[in-house]
C-alpha cells in the first residue's frame, strides 16, 4: 500500500508542474503592452527587428500555437534564447545554478549548526532563562528582513576588520579551473588548498546572512518536536531501565525529534531557494538570483520566465521527495 | 423566521466577541511584553498618520551641500546621497510598509476565508478548483512568485499589494476551509440547519464568529511578514518606485555609501526591525490569549 501512496504522490505533482509551466507561459502576456516593444525598448528599432522577434518568440502565431510551441520546445529541454546576450538561457541558468546550489546547501549548513544544539538545550529545561533566551533570540531572527542583516554583517564584519570579502565566490587572481561547477568540490578536485580557503572566506558571510534567519525558524521546531519526543513513554521507560540522561537525550529523543526537524527543513528550501536570490544581490553572488533580478532590470523578460519556472519546478521536486521520504520513514503518514 | 427560530433565537456570538476583546485587553495588559508591543506598535501608526507633523523635515527636499551628513542635531540621523532627511524619511516610510501590510492582509484574510468557508461547506466545483489553484501557487517559494509578478507588471503601489495578495490568500483560505469543516459538523451547526435557518445565515453569523479569531491571529501574525516582503521587493528596485520614501528603498540606496555613510542603510533596517518585531511579540501574545492551545510551556 505503501508503494501506492508514494506512486499516487508522485502522480499529483506532474499536473502542479504542467500548470507552473502554463502559468510561466502566460507571464509574457502580463507586460503592460507588446512584450516585443517593451523588450527592446524605444531606442531605434527597425520594423524588420521587431518582426524578427516576434517570429523568435513566436509571437506572430495564434495563442494556441504559441502554447503548443512552447510545451515543444520544452520537451526538447529548449528554455529559450535571451534576447540580450542571444544565447540559450538553458546556458546561463546551467552557468549559476551551481553556485546557488552552493550557497543554499551552505546556508542549510548554517541554519543546522546553529539551530539543532540551541533547540537542544532549550528543550531539555523549558522555562528556564537559556530557554527565555533561545525562544526571544529567535524571534527576533524571524523578524528580522534577511538583506539588512546582510549589510549589518558587511558593516561588521568587513569594514573594520577587514577580513572577509564582501562580493563574489572567489579572489580574482585565483585561477580554479571550472569541473562541476561547485567551487568547493573543484578545489577539493583540483587539490587547491589555497582556493578552497578562498571559497570558504566567500562562502562564509552569505551563507551567515540567511543561515541566521533560517535558524530562528528552524530553532523552534526542533525544540517542540524534541518536548514532543521527551514527553513519550519510550522515554520514561529508558530511564525506567537505568540509562544515563545524556544518552536518553541523544540517542532515544533527539533521533525521533529529527525526524519532524528534518521535513520542515527540506519544505522551507524553496523559500531558502527564494530569499537566496536577495542575499545574492547583497554579495553580489553569480547565482540564478540575480541572474533574474539582472534580466529584470535588462528587460530580459524570456530568462526571468525560464529561471521562475525552473525555480517552482525545483521546488515542487523538494516537496515531493520530503514528503515521498517522510512516508517511507513514517508508514502512517497520510500523503495527499 | 420560523416557529423554532422564534422559540430558541441564536444569540451566543454576540456574548463571544465581547468577552474575547475583553480578554485581550486584560490579558495584554497584564503582561510587560504585550504592553510594549502594543504601545510600539500605536507609536509607529501615530508617526505614519501623522507623517508631515512629525518628521521634522520634508522627506523629498534634496540638498546637496549636505549630502551624506553624519548624524547632527539638524539631522539626526543624518542625510543620505542626496541630502535627503534620513529621519524624515524613515518616519515616512512607515506609511508605505503599514499601508501595504495591512491592505495586503485584509486582501488575502477576507477572500481567503470566503473561498474557504464556501468551498467547505458547499464542496464540489468550488473546492475543487480552490484546491488546484492552492497547489499551483505554493508550487512558487514567496519571494520568487513577487518578484515575478512585480518584474511583469511594473513597479507601484497598488501592483505591489496584488502581487503579494494572490498568494497571500491561499493560508487564509486553508485556515478557513479547516476550521469550517470542523465546525460545520458541530452540533450547533447541525441544530441550526435542523432549524431551517438558510445557509447564508448559518455561515455568517454561525461558523464565522467561531472561526474569526483564528483567522484573526493568523492575519497578525501574516502582517510582519509582507511588510518584510514588501521591503525586500523595494530593496531589489521592483516595488514601490523610488518616488516615494520606503524602508526597502531606502536600505539600497545606503548600500553602495555603507563604509562611509552607516546610517543610511542602517536606520530604515531597524525602524523595519522593531516594527515587525513588535507585531510579532503581539500576535504572539494575542495567540495565547485567544487561543490556549498555545500556551508556551
Amino acid at each position: 500500500m505503501q508503494l501506492v501512496r508514494i506512486l499516487r504522490r508522485v502522480l499529483f505533482a506532474i499536473p502542479v508542474a504542467l500548470g507552473v509551466a502554463v502559468l510561466a507561459f502566460f507571464s509574457l502576456h502580463l507586460l503592460p503592452g507588446d512584450p516585443v516593444q517593451i523588450m527592446l525598448g524605444d531606442t531605434n528599432t527597425s520594423v524588420a527587428q521587431i518582426q524578427a522577434m516576434q517570429r523568435q518568440l513566436h509571437l506572430d502565431q495564434p495563442l494556441h500555437v504559441q502554447l503548443a510551441l512552447f510545451f515543444g520546445q520544452l520537451a526538447r529541454g529548449n528554455l529559450g534564447a535571451s534576447i540580450v546576450q542571444q544565447r540559450p538561457v538553458s546556458a546561463m541558468i546551467a552557468e549559476t545554478l551551481p553556485a546557488t546550489i552552493e550557497l543554499t546547501a551552505a546556508t542549510l549548513v548554517v541554519a543546522i549548526v546553529i539551530a539543532v544544539p540551541l533547540g537542544l538545550v532549550s528543550a531539555i529545561r523549558p522555562g528556564s532563562w537559556i530557554d527565555r533566551t533561545v525562544l526571544s533570540t529567535s524571534l527576533l531572527g524571524a523578524s528580522m528582513p534577511a538583506f539588512w542583516f546582510g549589510l549589518l554583517l558587511i558593516l561588521f564584519l568587513a569594514v573594520d576588520a577587514r577580513a572577509l570579502p564582501t562580493s563574489g565566490r572567489i579572489d580574482s587572481t585565483i585561477g580554479l579551473q571550472p569541473v562541476t561547477g561547485f567551487m568547493v568540490v573543484d578545489s577539493l578536485l583540483a587539490q587547491n588548498w589555497g582556493a578552497l580557503l578562498s571559497v570558504l572566506r566567500h562562502l562564509i558571510m552569505p551563507a551567515l546572512t540567511l543561515g541566521v534567519v533560517f535558524a530562528a525558524v528552524l530553532v523552534r521546531t526542533i525544540r517542540s518536536s524534541m518536548l514532543d519526543a521527551m514527553r513519550r513513554q519510550y522515554i520514561t521507560t529508558a530511564r525506567a531501565k537505568g540509562v544515563s540522561e545524556t544518552v536518553v537525550i541523544v540517542k532515544h529523543a533527539l533521533r525521533n525529534a529529527l525526524i519532524p526537524a528534518v521535513t520542515v527543513a527540506g519544505l522551507q528550501v524553496g523559500e531558502l531557494l527564494g530569499g537566496n536570490m536577495i542575499v545574492e544581490t547583497v554579495f553580489a553572488w553569480p547565482g540564478v538570483g540575480r541572474l533574474v533580478v539582472n534580466s529584470i532590470f535588462a528587460k530580459d523578460y524570456v530568462v526571468v520566465q525560464a529561471a521562475v519556472m525552473l525555480y517552482a519546478i525545483t521546488y515542487v521536486a523538494a516537496n515531493l521527495v520530503v514528503d515521498v521520504a517522510y512516508a517511507a520513514l513514517d508508514p502512517q503518514m497520510e500523503l495527499g | 423566521m420560523n416557529a423554532l427560530q422564534m422559540l430558541y433565537p441564536i444569540q451566543r456570538h454576540g456574548i463571544r466577541a465581547f468577552s474575547s476583546i475583553n480578554r485581550l485587553s486584560a490579558g495584554l495588559g497584564a503582561e510587560p511584553v504585550g504592553l510594549i508591543a502594543g504601545v510600539i506598535v500605536v507609536i509607529y501608526v501615530l508617526a505614519a498618520v501623522l507623517a508631515p507633523l512629525v518628521a521634522p523635515h520634508n522627506p523629498g527636499a534634496t540638498d546637496l551641500a549636505v549630502r551624506l551628513a553624519p548624524p547632527s542635531r539638524a539631522h539626526w540621523f543624518g542625510t543620505d546621497a542626496l541630502g535627503r532627511d534620513v529621519l524624515s524619511r524613515t518616519v515616512f516610510g512607515a506609511r508605505v510598509s503599514i499601508l501595504v501590510g495591512v491592505l495586503t492582509v485584509g486582501i488575502a484574510a477576507v477572500v481567503g476565508t470566503v473561498l474557504g468557508m464556501l468551498g467547505a461547506y458547499f464542496r464540489g466545483g468550488l473546492d475543487m478548483i480552490g484546491a488546484r489553484l492552492v497547489e499551483l501557487l505554493q508550487a512558487f517559494p514567496y519571494l520568487i512568485f513577487a518578484v515575478a509578478m512585480m518584474a511583469f507588471l511594473g513597479p507601484g503601489f497598488w501592483n505591489l499589494i496584488w502581487a503579494l495578495a494572490l498568494k497571500g490568500w491561499i493560508e487564509f483560505y486553508r485556515l478557513a476551509r479547516g476550521e469550517t469543516l470542523s465546525q460545520a459538523s458541530e452540533e450547533y451547526v447541525e441544530a441550526a440547519r435542523a432549524m431551517g435557518y438558510p445557509s447564508s445565515w448559518i455561515l455568517l453569523s454561525e461558523i464565522l464568529p467561531n472561526i474569526m479569531n483564528t483567522v484573526a491571529v493568523v492575519a497578525m501574525l501574516r502582517l510582519g511578514f509582507f511588510m518584510v516582503l514588501e521591503a525586500s521587493l523595494s530593496f531589489l528596485g521592483v516595488g514601490i518606485p523610488p518616488s516615494i520614501p520606503a524602508w526597502g528603498s531606502m536600505i539600497n540606496d545606503g548600500r553602495h555609501v555603507l563604509f562611509i555613510a552607516w546610517w543610511v542603510s542602517t536606520i530604515p533596517g531597524l525602524a523595519l526591525l522593531v516594527l515587525v518585531l513588535a507585531i510579532n511579540l503581539l500576535g504572539e501574545r494575542v495567540r495565547e490569549i485567544l487561543d490556549p492551545r498555545w500556551k508556551t510551556a
